[in-house]
C-alpha cells in the first residue's frame, strides 16, 4: 500500500553545517537578546539620570538640610530644601489609601476565592479589572468634584483640597490590584489543603482564615507591598485633589503636596533646564524611587519564597 | 468521656460557626458592592455633567478660553499619534524580550537579573519614567517636548506589561509542540515564528491592548516631560501630497493628550471648564474601558478555544 | 555484549550503526556504551523497564537532546550510505532531523489545518510550489491511511481529529519529508486498542519504505510488529537480536526474566 512520491526529497551527502542559516538565526537571537537587555538599560538609565541631577543638587544643598529642614520652598526667594513636608504628605495620603485598599481588597479576594458562586466570580473579576483600568486623572476628577463635596457635607470645615479625599479615592483605585493578586495567591493553594480542612468539619470561614490565608501568606504580603508602592507612587489623584502646597502635617483634613505632586507642579511651570528648581524634581524622584524600590525588593523576596512552597 | 460533647452542644457550635460564615459572606458582598457602587457614582457623575457637552463640535474644536466652544481635537489627535509611537516601540521590543526570556535565555545569572529587573520596572512609579524621559529624550537626545519623547516614555512604561503577557502566553504552549517542530528539522526561529508566536498571539495581543489602555490614561509622565496644556493647532500630517508621501515632522511637534487636556480643565476654578473635564473624562473612560473590555473578552475566548 | 552478526546479517543492509554510544544528562550517565545496528526497511523495537534509557536512546537519533543545555553525547551513530557520524559536532542537528523523522508519545499536531500540519516539514525546507506541496501531502496522508478520512476537510483544524487520527496525522507529517529513518516513541501509549491496532498496521506497512526504530513498553507490540528487538536495562543494551530469538530463546537471563514477567 505504501505509495512513492514522484518527487523524492534527497538529502544524502548534504549533512554538514549551513553557514547562512546559522548567520540568520544568530542575527535574530542577537536582536531578541538586545530587546531583553533593554530592560536593564532602562533601569540603569533611570538610576543614572536621577543620580546625575541629584548630585548637582546635593552639591548646593546638604543631605542634612534635605532630610531635616521642615520647609520645602525651592521656588521661593527664601528657598528651603527640606523633603519632610513632601514625605509627610506622601505618607498620610498613602496611609489613608492603604487603610481602604488592604482590608477591602483582602475581603473581596477571600469572598471571591472561597465564598462566591461561580457566576458572581465570573462577573466580578472582569469588573474589578475594568476598575483598575480607569485612568488616574479620572479618579482625581472624582476625588475633587465628587468625594470632597460629599465629605464637606459631613465635615463642613474641610477645605477644597485635602489629603483625606485624595487618599480615599486612591484606596478605591488600588483595591483591584490588591484583590486580584491576593485572590491569585489564595487560588494557588492546592485544593487538597481545603478538602483536608473541610473533612475535619471546618466551615468556609474557618478554612479561609485558618488554612488558606496562612498558606498563601507570602503571596498576600506581596500583593500588599504592590499596593503600598502604588499608593506611594500615585500622582494624579493627589496632584488634583490634595493641592500642591508642601505642608508638614499629619492631619488628613489639610491640603498638602506629595513627592509626586511636587514634580507635577514644577513640570507644569517653565523651569529652565539646569536650574536648581529643575534639579529638585530629580532629587525628589530619587527619594521616591528609593522608597518604592525598597518595597519592590521586599515584594520580590516574598514572591520568591512563595513560589518555593508550591 | 467528659471531653466528648453532647450532640446538642455540637449542633450549637456548628450553628455558631455557620453564623460566622454568613457574616463574612455579607461583608464580602458589601465590600464588592462598595467598589462597584463607587465606580457607578464616578461614571454617573461624569455622565450627568459631561454628556451635555458631548457633541460633534467637542471632538472637532481646539481648546479655547471660552469653555462653551472648547473641544478636544488637538488632544485626541495627540493621543492617537503618541500611542502610535508607543505601540511601534513597545510591541516589537516587548515581544522580542518575552521570546528571548522564554525560548532563548540560558539559565544563568544575567537572565535572572533581567527577570528580576522586569518585575522591578513594573513597580517603578510612572512619574519616574517621566523624569527619565525628561532627562534622556527631551534634553540628552534633543527630541524636545515632542510626540516622539512622549511616545517613547510611555513605551518604556508599558514594556514590562507586554513582556509579562508575552511570557505567560508562550509558557502555556506545551513543550511537545516545540519538539514536534524541531523533529521536522525546523530551526529555532522557524519554530518560534511558525508556532510559538501564532499560538500565543491572542495572549500577546491581550497584553498589548492592556498596556496601551494604560498608556492612554497616563498623565504624570507626560506632564513631566513638559507637554503643553494649551495647543490650538495640529501636528503636521504624516501623509503628504508630494513625494515621498510620508512625513515624520509630526514626531517632533509639540502636542497635548487627552488626560492632560482633562487635567487642565479640572484644575480650572470655573465650573464650565469642569463640565468640559467631565466630558473629556467620559471619552477617556469609554476608550480605556472598551480596550480593557476587548482584552478581557479575548482572554475569555482564548480560554474557551484552545485546550492543549 | 556481542552482536551475533551471522544471524542478523541475513540480507538487509545496515541503515545505521551505533558505536560505543554513551549519553549524559549533565553528570548523569543515561546511556552506557551502546553498540547496535539499524537495518534498512526493517522494524527494530526497543524494550525495557521505565527509565532504562530507551527513549533517551531514540532521541539521540535525531539529536533532540541538543535542545536542552547540559546534554552530552559520546561515541558515534553512523548514518549510511553517507557514512557520516550524525553526532559529530560539525553536523547540524537541523539537517539530521530533516533526514530522520520522529513521532511522539502523545499526538502533538500543531493547531493549524490538517494540510498545513503535513506540509510543515516541507515548508521548513523552503518548498513553496503549491503543486509539489499538494502531491506530497496527499501521498503522505495516503501512506498514513488517513487520506480517505480527511480528504474533504484538509483545511479544518487538526485538533478536531480523534486521538488515533491525530497520531496518524503526526505520522503523515513525519513521512511527508521522505525521511530515511522513522523514530517512534511509544506511539500508541495514549491511544485506545482500536486506534493502536491501526497504528501498528500502519507501522508494519511503512517498513517497505524506511528503517523504523520504535520504543514500546508493550512487549506484545514489540513481538507483533518488529523484526529486531533490543532489550535495555539501566542505560545498557543487554541483548539485541532477531525478535523471535529474543522472545523465544533469549540468551541473557535478565532478558528472559523481563520477557517472562519475572522482572520487578
Amino acid at each position: 500500500m505504501a505509495e512513492e512520491s514522484q518527487n523524492k526529497l534527497v538529502y544524502a551527502g548534504k549533512l554538514g553545517y549551513s553557514f547562512r542559516r546559522h548567520l540568520h538565526e544568530r542575527f535574530i537571537e542577537i536582536f531578541l537578546f538586545l530587546s531583553a537587555i533593554l530592560s536593564i538599560a532602562i533601569m540603569l538609565a533611570i538610576i543614572a539620570m536621577l543620580l546625575k541631577e541629584s548630585i548637582v543638587f546635593f552639591r548646593q544643598v546638604s543631605i542634612w538640610e534635605f532630610l531635616t529642614d521642615t520647609q520645602w520652598t525651592p521656588l521661593f526667594d527664601d528657598a528651603h530644601y527640606g523633603i519632610l513636608p513632601l514625605i509627610s504628605g506622601t505618607m498620610v495620603s498613602s496611609m489613608i489609601a492603604l487603610l481602604v485598599a488592604l482590608p477591602m481588597g483582602t475581603i473581596i479576594a477571600i469572598y471571591l476565592s472561597e465564598f462566591a458562586p461561580f457566576t458572581v466570580r465570573e462577573i466580578a473579576k472582569p469588573f474589578l479589572e475594568l476598575l483598575g483600568g480607569v485612568p488616574t486623572v479620572v479618579y482625581g476628577y472624582f476625588a475633587l468634584l465628587f468625594v470632597t463635596p460629599l465629605l464637606q457635607t459631613i465635615f463642613p470645615e474641610l477645605p477644597g483640597f485635602n489629603l483625606l479625599s485624595a487618599g480615599l479615592v486612591m484606596g478605591i483605585m488600588i483595591i483591584p490590584y490588591v484583590s486580584s493578586m491576593t485572590e491569585d495567591a489564595m487560588r494557588a493553594v492546592p485544593m487538597n489543603l481545603r478538602e483536608g480542612s473541610y473533612a475535619m468539619g471546618a466551615t468556609r470561614y474557618q478554612t479561609a482564615i485558618r488554612v488558606v490565608m496562612p498558606a498563601a501568606f507570602s503571596g498576600i504580603a506581596a500583593a500588599y507591598i504592590l499596593g503600598i508602592s502604588r499608593a506611594v507612587g500615585e500622582t494624579m489623584v493627589v496632584a488634583i485633589a490634595a493641592g500642591m502646597q508642601p505642608n508638614l502635617t499629619w492631619n488628613p483634613m489639610e491640603p498638602a503636596a506629595t513627592i509626586t505632586a511636587y514634580i507635577v507642579q514644577v513640570s507644569l511651570g517653565d523651569l529652565p533646564h539646569g536650574s536648581i528648581g529643575y534639579q529638585t524634581i530629580f532629587a525628589a524622584g530619587l527619594t521616591l524611587l528609593l522608597i518604592t524600590l525598597v518595597f519592590n525588593i521586599i515584594g520580590h523576596l516574598l514572591r520568591k519564597r512563595y513560589r518555593e512552597i508550591y | 468521656m467528659r471531653s466528648i460533647k453532647s450532640l446538642e452542644e455540637i449542633r450549637r457550635i456548628i450553628i455558631l460557626h455557620k453564623r460566622w460564615d454568613m457574616i463574612f459572606m455579607i461583608t464580602g458582598v458589601i465590600a464588592l458592592m462598595i467598589a462597584i457602587l463607587t465606580f457607578m457614582a464616578l461614571f454617573a457623575h461624569m455622565l450627568i455633567n459631561g454628556m451635555p457637552r458631548l457633541s460633534w463640535e467637542f471632538f472637532t474644536s481646539f481648546p479655547s478660553r471660552h469653555p462653551e466652544s472648547a473641544g478636544i481635537l488637538s488632544a485626541w489627535v495627540g493621543t492617537t499619534l503618541v500611542m502610535l509611537v508607543t505601540a511601534i516601540a513597545a510591541v516589537p521590543l516587548g515581544i522580542g524580550s518575552g521570546i528571548y526570556l522564554e525560548e532563548y535565555a540560558p539559565k544563568n545569572f544575567l537572565t535572572e537579573i533581567i527577570e528580576i529587573n522586569v518585575t522591578n520596572l513594573a513597580g517603578v512609579p510612572s512619574i519616574i519614567y517621566g523624569l527619565l524621559a525628561l532627562g534622556l529624550f527631551v534634553y540628552q537626545f534633543g527630541f524636545g517636548q515632542s510626540i516622539l519623547a512622549a511616545g517613547l516614555a510611555l513605551a518604556l512604561l508599558i514594556l514590562p506589561v507586554v513582556i509579562v503577557a508575552t511570557r505567560e502566553a508562550i509558557r502555556s504552549i506545551p513543550i511537545t509542540i516545540r519538539e514536534g517542530a524541531y523533529a521536522l528539522g525546523a530551526t529555532k526561529w522557524q519554530t518560534v515564528s511558525d508556532h510559538i508566536l501564532p499560538y500565543s498571539s491572542a495572549g500577546i495581543l491581550t497584553g498589548i491592548i492592556i498596556g496601551l489602555a494604560r498608556a492612554i490614561g497616563e498623565t504624570a509622565p507626560i506632564i513631566t516631560i513638559g507637554a503643553l496644556t494649551f495647543i490650538a493647532f495640529l501636528p503636521p500630517s504624516p501623509v503628504k501630497n508630494e513625494f515621498p508621501y510620508i512625513s515624520f515632522e509630526w514626531l517632533t511637534a509639540p502636542f497635548t493628550v487627552m488626560p492632560i487636556q482633562m487635567f487642565n480643565w479640572v484644575s480650572r476654578p470655573e465650573e464650565a471648564f469642569q463640565l468640559n473635564a467631565a466630558a473629556a473624562g467620559l471619552v477617556l473612560v469609554v476608550m480605556t474601558l472598551a480596550m480593557n473590555g476587548l482584552a478581557i473578552y479575548l482572554r475569555y475566548r482564548m480560554r474557551k478555544n484552545i485546550k492543549w | 555484549m556481542q552482536i551475533d552478526h551471522k544471524q542478523i546479517a541475513e540480507s538487509a543492509q545496515y541503515k545505521s550503526e551505533v558505536k560505543n554510544l554513551s549519553f549524559f544528562y549533565g553528570e548523569f550517565n543515561a546511556l552506557k556504551n551502546i553498540n547496535m545496528v539499524l537495518h534498512d526497511k526493517k522494524i527494530t523495537a526497543l524494550i525495557g523497564p521505565s527509565g532504562c534509557g530507551k527513549s533517551t536512546f531514540l532521541r539521540c537519533f535525531n539529536r533532540m537532546h541538543d535542545l536542552y543545555p547540559g546534554n552530552r553525547y559520546e561515541g558515534e551513530i553512523i548514518l549510511h550510505p553517507d557514512d557520516v557520524n550524525i553526532l559529530a559536532s560539525n553536523v547540524d542537528p537541523i539537517e539530521v532531523r530533516m533526514r530522520i523523522s520522529m513521532v511522539f508519545q502523545k499526538p502533538n499536531p500543531f493547531p493549524k489545518s490538517i494540510y498545513e500540519n503535513v506540509a510543515y516539514g516541507l515548508r521548513v525546507r523552503g518548498i513553496k510550489q503549491r503543486a509539489l506541496l499538494d502531491e506530497k501531502v496527499e501521498v503522505a496522508l495516503r501512506n498514513s491511511a488517513l487520506w480517505d478520512e480527511v480528504k474533504d476537510r484538509l483545511h479544518n483544524l487538526a485538533f478536531n481529529l480523534s486521538g488515533g487520527q491525530q497520531q496518524r496525522l503526526c505520522i503523515a507529517r513525519a513521512l511527508a519529508t521522505d525521511p530515511e529513518i522513522l523514530l517512534f516513541d511509544e506511539p500508541t501509549s495514549a491511544l485506545d486498542p482500536i486506534a493502536t491496532a491501526s497504528i501498528e498496521e500502519l507501522i508494519t506497512d511503512l517498513k517497505t519504505k524506511v528503517a523504523i526504530l520504535i520504543v514500546t513498553h508493550n512487549m506484545q507490540q514489540a513481538a507483533r510488529v518488529s523484526d529486531y528487538t533490543a532489550y535495555m536495562y539501566l542505560g545498557e543494551l543487554i541483548e539485541f537480536n532477531v525478535t523471535d530469538t529474543i522472545f523465544i530463546k533469549p540468551k541473557n537471563k535478565q532478558t528472559e526474566d523481563y520477557i517472562t514477567g519475572r522482572f520487578g
